[in-house]
């Protein structure tokens, strides 16, 4: 055989074995992969790389060497999902950096890092102050979380004590001018929906890039004519300006008859109003 | 304008209110958002009730400007 046609059928049933193994393996990115997936990475790629310049003497000996590798790794990655001994064998175990606010400074000589390091490393987490860290942690890939003190985190809905409406993902259901139909049937909606909103605002198919429907069922569209204003859905705000409106008619109403019992039902409406404004109001408004 | 009108203006915007809301409790796929919008509308029901309770009694009070 042909030295330049052995490399070539080499090198590509090489790259599908390889990609193969790559997939068996998982998704995790070697990045984010502890030293001993990813020196093992190293190993299976210069393996295969020699197997498929044919630099290995024996072609049944690279296999080997492959499949040990390989084998290995697999088997090493399912007893570490298996036993939590394992895993710790395998991943290593997460190291405390900061603690109560105090930096640890034994486990910093364990990991091999310096002073300077965990400030950079807080820093590239956006933490300039360290007075404001709570606590942080060495992860097995060795990156960086910090957790912050109560009162330096950012402020959620929660703290300020207000309801938000739920939100669910929104749905791409026009991409590139095509309408895409399985969003559409999650969402319960089909194409004459879509067309009639389309329509709605007065634009073509065409024309749009990508529209998304959010949870509330309102449609969001980007057109490819960037000139062309469009406006954003605001049906919700409208609501509640209505609303708003109607309770201030009814008290104007209640307090402009003369008749009791009808000033009366203009009251209890009016409060049934502003009561019913506040409990939408995370609805509409958030 | 006259107190009647009034009233039916305040009484159509609440009808289109309660029709959003009607909508808004049917294309949301969230069960809390849809029961809050269905519980909205139905109380904006009542509300109407009453109003066009009162409209009838406003028309016969001003009789020459029912239907404005």
């Amino acid at each position: 055989m042909q030295s330049w046609l052995n490399v070539l059928l080499r090198s590509v049933a090489l790259f599908f074995i390889v990609a193969l193994m790559v997939r068996l393996i998982g998704k995790k990115h070697p990045s984010r992969m502890p030293p001993v997936y990813y020196i093992s990475y190293i190993v299976i790629a210069i393996i295969a790389s020699m197997i498929s310049l044919d630099i290995v003497e024996n072609t049944v000996f690279g296999f080997i060497a492959l499949g040990v590798w390989f084998g290995l790794l697999f088997i090493l990655d399912y007893l570490a999902l298996k036993s939590k001994w394992m895993s710790e064998l395998v991943n290593g175990k997460e190291t405390i950096l900061v603690k109560q606010g105090k930096i640890m400074e034994e486990n910093l000589i364990r990991v091999r890092m310096t002073g300077e390091e965990l400030l950079r490393g807080l820093r590239s987490k956006n933490v300039f102050n360290l007075a404001d860290v709570e606590f942080a942690i060495m992860e097995t890939t060795g990156d960086l979380n910090v957790m912050l003190k109560s009162d330096k985190k950012p402020v959620t809905p929660h703290d300020l004590e207000w309801k938000v409406a739920p939100q669910a993902e929104p749905q791409t259901v026009i991409l590139d001018g095509n309408i895409l139909d399985e969003p559409l049937a999650n969402l319960g909606l089909n194409r004459e929906w879509l067309e009639e909103q389309l329509e709605h605002s007065g634009v073509s198919l065409d024309n749009v890039f990508v529209g998304q429907v959010d949870s509330s069922g309102d449609l969001y569209l980007d057109l490819f004519n960037d000139a062309v204003q469009l406006p954003q859905p605001k049906v919700k705000e409208l609501l509640f300006a209505n609303l708003q409106k109607c309770q201030a008619d009814i008290a104007k109403y209640a307090l402009e008859t003369n008749d009791k019992t009808a000033r009366k039902m203009y009251m209890s409406n009016a409060k049934k109003l502003e009561s019913l404004n506040k409990e939408l109001e995370p609805y509409l408004m958030r | 304008m006259t107190v009647g009108s009034q009233v039916k203006q305040t009484l159509s915007s609440l009808k289109s209110a309660q029709a959003t809301m009607k909508i808004y409790a049917v294309q949301t796929r969230n069960k809390e958002t849809a029961d809050a919008f269905d519980k909205a509308a139905a109380i904006t029901g009542e509300i109407i009730k009453d109003l066009e309770e009162r409209l009838q009694t406003l028309e016969l009070q001003e009789p020459q400007y029912k239907g404005n």
